[in-house]
């Protein structure tokens, strides 16, 4: 398969960026995407040239490391995978594919593809958890009984993997389908009812802080998020938040 | 106005909260509006009533009038934050893949919207003002029917009002369902909340559109 790839390279956060254009010839249907890029960063480096950076670890779509915005959707055409699911064969010989980062001011761009989404890690820090006492009596959470739904949605919550393709999805740039899936794991669980209130408000604050924008329901987030998280979350994060400000 | 709603969510809330009550005044608006088609004299006798009774007028009005300004400066206010909030744009962006183009466009049907309710407001509310407090005129009930007929007369005046009641078509396709979710509330019920929403959305413009052609079609001769 012989592509042109249109990459955006950027030396780093302050310099300015622009989409290079890169032929490359051999891909097979079989290879994921990031394979590809391994590919052509084979090629760059044996030719003497700076390899393109991008971020990736796991390669099984569960860490959300790997981001790119690949031909102005995150993680490319496909529903429900990230970048490194995605496979060549997706594609059709004598495709043009344009990359480019994950883009929003709160995640800077460190170099070319890779971004700083350490806001999120700061968002979950400022309420994603729960205080337990891990002295050496902590009760153990299976021992309190909870509901099957509740459990579920709880979980289907917690599987969001914080890569922040509902960011780059998002024509706002808002990061509450993340925020909201980290309130909405919490907030269905008995552990987590005790520090509700505080969770939300500093959440949410925390997110603003970070200068992301505000959500206009287009939904998305939710179509682009490779882990399916709902909607449903954000409406949750909502209704937590209206209740915690009454609270006071 | 964002000192009034501090957080992201707090500001939707107010978004939300907003339209919702210009979407229910939408509905007296245009059950009004309809009788000027079905019997002008009903219409003469509402829209008396709407201009000169002092809880309408001095209390109603500015209620709605400050309905609207919230709405759109609250609007604006996100628009330039969602902004900023991506400062350098994609090369490539396939927002249409994942999502609408009525949900993604809603600041472009709004302003056109705001831009209709400012010649709304010179076609009826400066001229009430004018014949009401500057030229002090006495009580007219019988003045409306002909009034309202008589701005449907230009083709040009017509053409915008059936334009905006679209574009206003638009923005309730999406707004009109999306307040819910910004107010925490996405249910069993939000299905049918999002069918009521196309019905009003569609039926509500269409009845404003079929007003304006009506009068413009029929109009008084003297």
């Amino acid at each position: 398969m012989k592509l042109l790839l249109k990459i955006w390279r950027q030396k780093d956060g302050s310099s300015k960026g622009k989409l290079v254009d890169y032929p490359i010839d051999g891909i097979e249907g079989d290879m994921s995407f990031l394979e590809m890029l391994d590919v052509l960063n084979q090629e760059l480096i044996e030719k003497g040239d700076e390899p393109v950076v991008f971020d990736h670890d796991c390669r099984e779509g569960i860490c959300g490391s790997c981001s790119l915005m690949i031909n102005g959707e995150p993680h490319g055409p496909d529903r429900l995978i990230t970048t490194c699911q995605l496979h060549m064969r997706r594609f059709n010989d004598g495709d043009t594919i344009v990359i480019e980062p994950f883009r929003a001011t709160a995640f800077p761009i460190i170099r070319d593809l890779m971004v700083d989404r350490t806001a999120f890690d700061r968002i979950q820090q400022a309420g994603g958890y729960i205080s337990v006492n891990t002295s050496g009596n902590t009760v153990d959470a299976n021992a309190i009984p909870i509901e099957k739904a509740k459990a579920d949605e709880s979980f289907e919550a917690a599987s969001c993997i914080g890569c922040g393709a509902c960011v780059a999805a998002c024509k706002n740039a808002s990061a509450m389908l993340f925020t909201s899936a980290k309130v909405s794991q919490f907030a269905l669980l008995p552990q987590g009812k005790v520090e509700a209130t505080d969770r939300v408000q500093n959440m949410v604050r925390q997110m603003d802080l970070e200068g992301f924008g505000n959500c206009t329901n287009t939904g998305a987030c939710e179509v682009e998020c490779p882990k399916g998280i709902s909607l449903e979350n954000i409406a949750r994060m909502n209704r937590e938040y209206l209740m915690a400000t009454a609270k006071g | 106005m964002s000192g009034l709603a501090k957080t992201s969510v707090a500001r939707k809330v107010v978004m939300a909260l907003s339209g919702l009550f210009l979407v229910l005044f939408l509905i007296l608006h245009v059950t009004i509006n309809l009788t000027s088609v079905i019997s002008p004299d009903t219409f003469n006798t509402m829209s008396h009533f709407m201009g000169y009774n002092p809880v309408v007028q001095f209390l109603m009005q500015p209620i709605l009038i400050a309905g609207v300004i919230v709405h759109f400066v609250m609007g604006i206010v996100l628009e330039i934050q969602n902004r900023k909030a991506r400062a350098v744009r994609y090369v490539k962006f396939a927002g249409g893949a994942s999502a609408p183009w009525v949900s993604r466009n809603m600041i472009i049907t709004g302003l056109v919207v705001l831009a209709f309710l400012g010649l709304h407001f010179y076609d009826f509310w400066l001229h009430e003002m004018n014949y009401k407090f500057v030229q002090a005129n006495p009580e007219d009930p019988t003045r409306y029917y002909a009034e309202t007929v008589e701005k449907f007369a230009p083709i040009w005046r017509t053409v915008i009002y059936v334009i905006s009641f679209v574009l206003l078509s638009l923005h309730l396709w999406h707004g009109f369902a999306s307040s819910f979710q910004s107010m925490g509330i996405n249910n069993k019920y939000s299905s049918g909340i999002r069918s009521f929403t196309r019905l009003y959305a569609i039926v509500v413009p269409l009845i404003f559109i079929f007003i304006a052609l009506y009068h413009h079609l029929n109009p008084i001769t003297h």
